[in-house]
């Protein structure tokens, strides 16, 4: 034992020495060679109750790592007034973290409490093998049970009850979430937290006071009365709320125990600067809501800036609003006025600040005017380069029989003040609209019609500036 | 004199245990195991009214010192056999009216064999549980499977309460709400090797070959039974005795 502690207190310097350089998205990790076992005393791993996550793992190499679980039946506050019957792993729902290291060899002692009703089991998805470890481990209450197993992937993986009826053990609370922690553990993070979202199916209304039992009916129909974070409306709010400071990096391992809903994972006012979906290896960046299965998991990252209080929902709202999936995170730090801005002005009302029609967002023009350069800056983008248009929403003005036929002060017009209605070209009717691009100056939209006028088979004369200025002034 | 009392007291309950008819019905096994043994009819039989209480257990305890605590083989119950009662022969404060606990299923057997009847079976004790206080068969009333889920859900009280509590259609008492039951067959619902081999009882398994994937409360007394073996004891596990004919 004295050996191993040895051993581990320069890894730990090194890895943290380590921690700027690994902020970089991790290579592919090694294979874990299954042919040599890890030797030595066992460890034993330090659970933790959510919101708390244990320390990260450092050790270069695979262990046999000792988990200690009491599954427990006990009486819940799940929101005020409310009570619930919770069967746990560890007292609290959800069920206590566990994080191991990937090629740890598992020694996972499942223990009922004699005062327990029910015979409980455990299924991690960490575990590679029929089952997932639910046989080995079934036991009555008043017994307890160990099995071995190698935690041969790593990721964020869910563990739950899988005893018949397994719906009902999963939706009492009976769900948590191991960590297998690749080699070299995850990219530095200033703080870790475990939020693991499930349903309640109870017999009483949302809020309704006492003690409420079961109700299977509501379960099989997959209308939960609660959609709750960490088991308990109330469990991330006020004293409770998950804590921070601006500039730090924070990683949330979310969890989600079903046992039906897909929980749409949301942060108010935050976006997950990467996410590893589905608790897996990939990570995608920037993403707003991130979804996490019944039974599946995601770890999210994030910076925060902005100093304030952070609303954590499922993003199906009506579970956050009148099933209680809300929690928050409170964020401490100088004001960033240069990224948001905190007040709110209470000014009059004053009807549209911004007066005249949307424009289209185009370049300046550089250089001296040509009825090419205007017609490619400005022009283009509906016509199209070549003056063919699009079919079924811009006109062509290539060998354009309207073209030829309108007059050029109607020309003009249209470029002017824009042109809403159905007109037909080439044996087309088109009922869209041209924005009016009066903002372009009289040389612009002279020498651009004259361009359109010359190209592409036209074969039309050339209009003045002044002609654009005489049309300008008669319809303004 | 106070041994004496008890005793008496003792007698007199194990004349109480009255065992009433029960059937002939039908059992419509949650796992048939072929087609055809879908409805399982069942023969008349007599069954406890009552689940065994702690002083009838005495009383046994007593006339078959072999099934004291402290004398009793390690093969036939565990280490908390008993573990209620305040001595190897004295309930102390276990409740004298409530149901026998913290019993195996070898123990339960000899005292129904000593009382001159048996454990009854899974599809007999079934037949007996499935009725509700009007109904002989109430599996698909919303309500008493409710009822019945509700008690499972709920936490072992600290203190049973007393045999008597609730009466059914049979004019069985506490066949559910008092405490979970020991059965012959405890273990032949989907028993392979042995009494651990339950694979089929884990998640979308058990529903696969369900005739009635809505029926949970009859999942959990599947589970709970496939969950034991024969020396096991637990704070909420007691027994009731069935017989052939009628007795007196």
């Amino acid at each position: 034992m004295r050996k191993s502690s040895v051993l581990l207190l320069p890894l730990v310097f090194v890895a943290c020495e380590r921690s700027d350089a690994s902020r970089s998205v991790p290579t592919l990790l090694p294979a874990i060679d299954v042919t040599s076992m890890p030797t030595g005393e066992p460890l034993v791993a330090q659970l933790t109750q959510a919101p708390n996550v244990p320390h990260p793992i450092f050790r270069e190499r695979p262990a046999r790592v000792r988990v200690e679980l009491e599954v427990k039946e006990v009486e819940k506050e799940i929101s005020p007034g409310v009570r619930y019957t919770m069967w746990t792993f560890g007292g609290q729902v959800p069920g206590k973290f566990i994080r191991v290291r990937q090629g740890d060899v598992v020694e996972l002692t499942l223990q009922n409490h004699p005062s327990s009703k029910m015979p409980h089991n455990i299924d991690l998805h960490a575990v590679t093998g029929p089952g997932g470890g639910a046989e080995p481990t079934f036991i009555a209450p008043g017994k307890q049970t160990t099995f071995t197993f190698r935690a041969l992937n790593p990721g964020l993986y869910v563990y739950h009850c899988a005893t018949a009826p397994v719906p009902m053990h999963v939706a009492n609370g009976m769900y948590g979430m191991i960590l297998v922690e690749p080699p070299g553990g995850l990219p530095y993070a200033d703080r870790e937290y475990y939020v693991m979202q499930g349903e309640l199916y109870t017999t009483g209304k949302y809020h309704q006071p006492g003690l409420q039992a079961f109700d299977m009916e509501k379960g099989i129909d997959e209308k939960p009365t609660y959609v709750l974070f960490n088991g308990a409306e109330g469990s991330l709010v006020g004293a409770k709320a998950l804590k921070a400071r601006t500039g730090e990096k924070i990683r949330i391992f979310v969890g989600n125990g079903g046992p039906n809903l897909t929980s749409s994972f949301h942060v108010i006012g935050e976006i997950f600067d990467r996410v590893y979906s589905e608790g897996g290896t990939k990570v995608q960046e920037n993403v707003q809501t991130t979804a996490v299965p019944a039974g599946g998991s995601a770890i999210v990252e994030f910076t925060v800036e902005v100093p304030g209080k952070y609303i954590i929902v499922d993003h199906a709202l009506f579970r956050a609003f009148n099933k209680g999936a809300v929690g928050t995170l409170e964020v401490e730090g100088e004001s960033r006025n240069d990224l948001y801005t905190q007040k709110r002005a209470d000014a009059p009302y004053t009807g549209p600040i911004v007066r005249g029609p949307a424009m289209p967002v185009i370049a300046p023009a550089e250089g001296p005017v040509t009825g090419e350069g205007t017609y490619k800056r400005v022009c283009a983008a509906c016509h199209q380069p070549d003056g063919r248009g699009m079919t079924g929403a811009f006109p062509p003005l290539a060998q354009s029989d309207y073209l030829a036929s309108a007059s050029k002060d109607k020309l003009v017009d249209h470029i002017v003040n824009g042109l809403q209605g159905s007109i037909t070209v080439n044996g087309t009717t088109y009922n869209s609209a041209m924005p009016p691009m009066g903002f372009l100056t009289d040389e612009e939209i002279a020498a651009a019609l004259t361009f359109v006028r010359a190209s592409w088979g036209n074969g039309l004369d050339a209009i003045d500036k002044e002609d654009v200025a005489r049309v300008r002034r008669a319809t303004k | 004199m106070i041994a004496r009392g008890l005793l008496l007291l003792a007698f007199a309950s194990v004349a109480s245990a009255n065992p009433v008819p029960v059937g002939p019905g039908t059992y419509r096994p949650t796992f048939p195991a072929s087609p055809s043994e879908a409805a399982v009819p069942v023969a008349k039989f007599w069954l406890d009214r009552d689940p065994v209480t702690n002083t009838q257990f005495l009383a046994f305890v007593r006339a078959k010192p072999e099934w004291r605590r402290d004398r009793v083989k390690q093969l036939r119950a565990d280490a908390s056999y008993l573990a209620h009662w305040a001595a190897p022969d004295a309930l102390g404060d276990a409740p004298a009216s409530a149901p026998v606990v913290h019993v195996s299923w070898f123990a339960a057997r000899a005292y129904c064999t000593w009382r001159g009847g048996r454990l009854p079976v899974e599809k007999e004790w079934e037949l007996a549980a499935a009725a509700s206080e009007k109904a002989h068969d109430a599996r698909g009333d919303r309500a008493t499977q409710d009822r019945i889920l509700a008690w499972y859900a709920e936490r072992t009280p600290a203190r049973l309460p007393d045999v008597g509590q609730r009466t059914n259609a049979w004019g069985v008492r506490d066949m559910h709400g008092l405490v979970w039951e020991w059965i012959e067959d405890f273990n032949s619902a989907l028993v392979t090797a042995d009494s651990r081999s339950s694979g089929d009882m884990f998640c979308g398994g058990a529903a696969a070959k369900s005739q009635d994937p809505t029926a949970y409360a009859t999942f959990m007394r599947l589970a709970f039974r496939s969950s034991l073996e024969a020396r096991f004891t637990t704070p909420i596990l007691g027994f009731r005795c069935a017989y052939d004919e009628e007795i007196r």
